[in-house]
């Protein structure tokens, strides 16, 4: 089935992509949404880093370099979309997204 | 593929898997760290020793710790009463198994394509300490900059609320 | 007689000529300023009135001296002054005016019997509210009958006839508050519209034959002999020549105008106007018109007549002429209204006149109609004051005696009834009517027509005695006190009580003064004018013949006075003659049942085809525009209103659907999101592949 070893790792990687994928989209809790995009973050490293391992040129770093940056900034970002979270429960007292729909159209 | 392979897969998943079934925040959080560590060892696995390292002193040194202290502070651990799935829960796991039907099937169409074992890449520090002040100087004080606009960012929106309150 | 002398060729016309226009000028233009004056001006009106008829009147003194003194120096006057009013295409309209003989006598014999009726008005209308419009209407009438003799052109003789006919139906029908008086209006204009009719038929036929209007046109005119010779010439139907046709159509217009025989039922009918009116009117101008048309265009009546013959024309107009005059007299017998008897004894003498016309010529005919002026407008004036004196009553089987009470209206009304019988001798009428006996007797065709008029002149006698002894012998009979008229209007009596008389004088054969001036002739005053063969005789037989009508009437009826209401003595006598006479030989009923009756159907028909066909024409037509009206607002409403709305609510609508997307979640957009992902995602590779 897995015909070299990269198709294994990214096998993994859209595994672990739609599983973050999908507790984004069907849990409650706004911070687990924040938990599933940092998933969905992994698994694009684990994608670049094995592209990187198994493509031509690995000396020139390109995708470590590209992995190393997504890692510093998905924990800004990871850090300020709690916060926010944190801000947002102190308004309105509760993280559950269903009762957050004051944007409706 | 040997066996660790499995093994370290099976881990990650599995972390990801319970970080996304589990009812309890905090199982949660701790599941995802769990899942954290599987992906390092894929990392070092596929010989990217300086990723691995930083990705365990990133992600579960810094983001599951914080993690943690958000589910602490906005009281998350408690079990809300009308359970943790969304009502139409059902719609986003259709969506998720789309997406990983396509990028499956990417993957397995593009195999014949795909480069075979080579040899592994002699990575030194040195030379990623290199390539960051050379060839990649300006993504690096960018990042430099997100960085500090984002810890100044968080402080200020988890601050002001505070202040308000007082 | 003498032949008389040739006619000199046209003379240029002389200052006079050029200034007559001004006759029927002034009275037209006096009565357009009446017409503006407010109501009760009475003083101005009526002297408004009397000036211009007074201008007028010495204007055609002025003209008349000036004919006068041409003929005595053996010319014949003839002037004419024609113009040209408008150009129809190629062809001008022409108008214009003349001054002979025939017209100078009739000018001076209208101003002058008009202005002394205008007087006589003053007194008689005095107490009438109307008195303006009454003066406005007398002047425009004198003014179109003034228009009527100077008329050069036959279309200007026509627009004066019919002006002269239009104010006779203002005048009759004056009082018009009162429905008889509206009804004999109106009966009179559409009794003469019928003659009208068959006269302008004859004018475009005599224009269209000669091509010219005028009647005298320096040798051109249709009167002259150029245009007479070509109409000799065409033959219509029944072997009558074109100018035989013309000339009985003309006559047909002058029948209606003067009421001979079938179109005589307007004039007794008439006299529902005020008495000044039928004095004026219906005695001396307007009926004479009729007359008058046919002496101007006798030349072309008398076109063709071969020597000792007559024309067909003639001898019709003699015919209609002799019969109206027995016919009316004997009407005249059982009347019983003043003014009634007088009218019938109008239409007899309008027969005499045209007999006399169609067996002796113009001047045998002009005589007579200027001495029956006289004292018919005499006659009627005097009745007018009789009427007065007794209160408004005009019945004359309620009045008697007033020989007493009215004496001078006595004895000018006896000077104009016998002037009227033709009393030997003394009185202009005697003159008259015997010159058309004596015309009659020595006609090549018939002796018929005499006979007829012997029969007449005893009848008019008769007629006339039994007025006068019903209404100014015997006892009174009316009611209240009968009272003599004031001055202005006895005055005009007076003076036509005068010349009733004198102007035998002009028509005697011992100095037949009328008929020279009329035919351009010399004349000598001698006693061998009575020497003529028969003339004797025949007046000895005219004078019996009234004599004996007088005294026949003096013994019936005489100083007897019977009361209102018991039968008349003839009536008592003959009872169905009477009945026949007094119902004017049911002639009114006959046009009742025919003619009257037949239009009355027309009506119907007409207004059934206006109300039913045009009507259902109409109504359809709308009936189909509400219609599509309907449709087109019922479409405007629903598809057009109804389209828009729904359109917008459509819109509104999936507005509406389409920001129900915008859920607020986040959640929701992620999934979005996601899903555009992996629909792009799948895209790409698939087309990708290979």
């Amino acid at each position: 089935m897995i015909a070299t070893p990269l198709t294994g790792y990214l096998l993994v990687a859209a595994l672990i992509f739609a599983i973050g994928l999908a507790g984004a989209l069907t849990r409650r809790n706004a911070i687990l949404v924040l938990i599933g995009i940092e998933l969905m973050l992994n698994a694009a490293n684990l994608n670049l880093i094995a592209f990187w391992r198994y493509g031509p040129h690995p000396e020139m770093l390109t995708g470590m370099m590209f992995a190393i940056f997504s890692i510093a900034v998905a924990a800004a970002e990871a850090a300020v979309g709690l916060g926010l979270v944190i801000s947002i429960y102190r308004h309105v007292k509760t993280t559950d997204l269903d009762q957050m729909n004051e944007m409706k159209g | 593929m040997g066996v660790v392979f499995y093994l370290i897969s099976a881990l990650a998943v599995g972390g990801a898997l319970a970080t996304v079934l589990l009812k309890n925040l905090v199982h949660c959080a701790l599941a995802l760290t769990v899942s954290f560590l599987g992906i390092a060892f894929l990392f070092l696995r596929l010989d990217a020793e300086f990723v691995g390292f930083a990705q365990i002193l990133v992600y579960v040194g810094a983001v599951a710790i914080l993690v943690v202290f958000a589910i602490l502070l906005t009281r998350a651990a408690e079990l809300p009463k009308v359970g943790v799935f969304s009502k139409t829960w059902i719609v986003g796991l259709a969506i998720a198994a789309a997406v990983f039907a396509v990028l499956a099937w990417a993957v397995l169409r593009a195999g014949p394509w795909l480069p075979n074992e080579t040899a592994a890449p002699q990575v030194t520090v040195n030379q990623i300490g290199q390539a960051l002040m050379g060839r990649y100087v300006l993504p690096l004080e960018i990042v430099a900059a997100l960085l500090t606009a984002a810890l100044l960012g968080a402080v200020i929106v988890a601050m002001h609320e505070k202040v308000r309150t007082k | 007689m003498q032949e008389g002398l040739a006619f000199t060729p046209q003379v240029a016309a002389s200052g006079v000529a050029q200034w007559l226009w001004l006759v029927p000028a002034v009275p037209m233009l006096a009565s357009g300023v009446i017409a503006l004056l407010k109501q009760p001006m009475k003083k101005l009106s009526s002297g408004l009135a009397i000036a211009s008829l007074g201008f007028s009147l010495l204007v055609a003194l002025a003209a008349f001296g000036h004919v006068v003194s041409g003929w005595s120096n053996g010319y014949a006057v003839r002037e004419v002054v024609n113009f040209s009013w408008i150009q129809v295409g190629t062809t001008p309209v022409e108008l214009g005016w003349v001054l002979d003989p025939l017209a100078a006598v009739m000018l001076v014999m209208v101003t002058f019997v008009g202005l002394l009726i205008f007087i006589y008005s003053t007194g008689y209308m005095e107490h009438d509210e109307n008195y303006t419009r009454f003066f406005c209407f007398l002047s425009l009438f004198a003014g179109a009958m003034l228009g009527v003799v100077i008329a050069n052109s036959i279309l200007l003789l026509f627009m004066c006839w019919e002006l002269v006919g239009l104010t006779s139906y203002l005048l009759i029908g004056f009082w018009y508050q009162n429905p008889s008086a509206a009804a004999a209006a109106k009966k009179a204009f559409l009794t003469t519209r019928v003659g009208d009719v068959f006269f302008l038929l004859g004018i475009v036929w005599l224009f269209a034959q000669t091509g010219t209007l005028l009647f005298y046109d320096h040798g051109a005119g249709s009167m002259e002999p150029l245009a007479l010779g070509g109409l000799l010439v065409h033959h219509s139907a029944w072997g009558l020549t074109a100018a035989g046709a013309i000339g009985l159509l003309i006559f047909a217009g002058a029948a209606g105008k003067s009421g001979q025989l079938p179109l005589h039922v307007w004039l007794p009918d008439a006299m529902e106007g005020p008495t000044p009116v039928s004095a004026l009117i219906h005695a001396a101008t307007m009926v004479a018109a009729g007359v008058y048309l046919v002496a101007r265009v006798y030349p072309l009546m008398a076109a063709g007549m071969p020597a000792g013959g007559t024309t067909t024309s003639l001898t019709v107009v003699t015919w209609v002429g002799a019969s109206t005059a027995v016919f009316a007299a004997l009407v005249a017998v059982a009347q019983n209204d003043i003014k009634r008897i007088l009218a019938y004894s109008t239409v007899s003498q309008l027969g005499y006149m045209m007999a006399g016309l169609g067996v002796g010529g113009v001047a045998v005919g002009m005589f007579h109609l200027i001495t029956h002026a006289f004292f018919k407008a005499l006659l009627f004036m005097g009745a007018g004051s009789v009427i007065h004196g007794a209160h408004e009553e005009q019945d004359i089987r309620k009045m008697g005696g007033l020989r007493g009470a009215m004496p001078v209206t006595f004895a000018t009304y006896a000077i104009g009834m016998l002037a009227l019988c033709g009393f030997p001798l003394f009185f202009s009428g005697f003159w008259s009517k015997d010159g058309i006996l004596e015309a009659a007797q020595h006609w090549s065709v018939a002796k018929a027509p005499f006979y007829m008029l012997v029969f007449g002149a005893l009848l008019t006698a008769f007629y006339m005695t039994r007025q006068v002894s019903y209404v100014f012998f015997g006892t009174w009979r009316g009611h209240g006190h009968a009272h003599e008229s004031p001055r202005v209007m006895t005055m005009p009596l007076a003076i036509l009580a005068f010349f009733a008389v004198t102007l035998a004088v002009i028509g005697t054969p011992a100095w037949p003064w009328f008929k020279a001036f009329l035919n351009g002739n010399a004349a000598p005053f001698g006693w061998a004018g009575f020497s003529e063969p028969g003339l004797m005789a025949l007046m000895v037989t005219s004078s019996v013949v009234v004599l004996a009508g007088l005294g026949f009437g003096w013994w019936i009826y005489g100083a007897k006075s019977p009361a209102a209401d018991e039968p008349d003595a003839l009536a008592r006598a003959m009872p169905p003659v009477w009945a026949v006479l007094r119902d004017k030989f049911y002639i009114d009923e006959l046009y009742g049942a025919t003619v009257i009756a037949f239009y009355g159907w027309w009506a119907k028909v007409a207004d059934w085809i206006d109300r039913d066909i045009w009507g259902d024409m109409v109504s359809s037509t709308t009936f189909l525009f509400t219609r599509w009206a309907r449709l087109n607002r019922f479409l405007d409403a629903n598809v057009v209103d109804g389209g828009f709305d729904k359109g917008c609510e459509e819109i509104a609508t999936s507005g509406g659907l389409l920001a129900r997307v915008q859920t607020g979640r986040g959640q929701m957009y992620l999934r979005l999101l996601a899903l555009a992902v992996v629909l792009l995602a799948a895209f790409l590779i698939w087309s990708g592949r290979g």
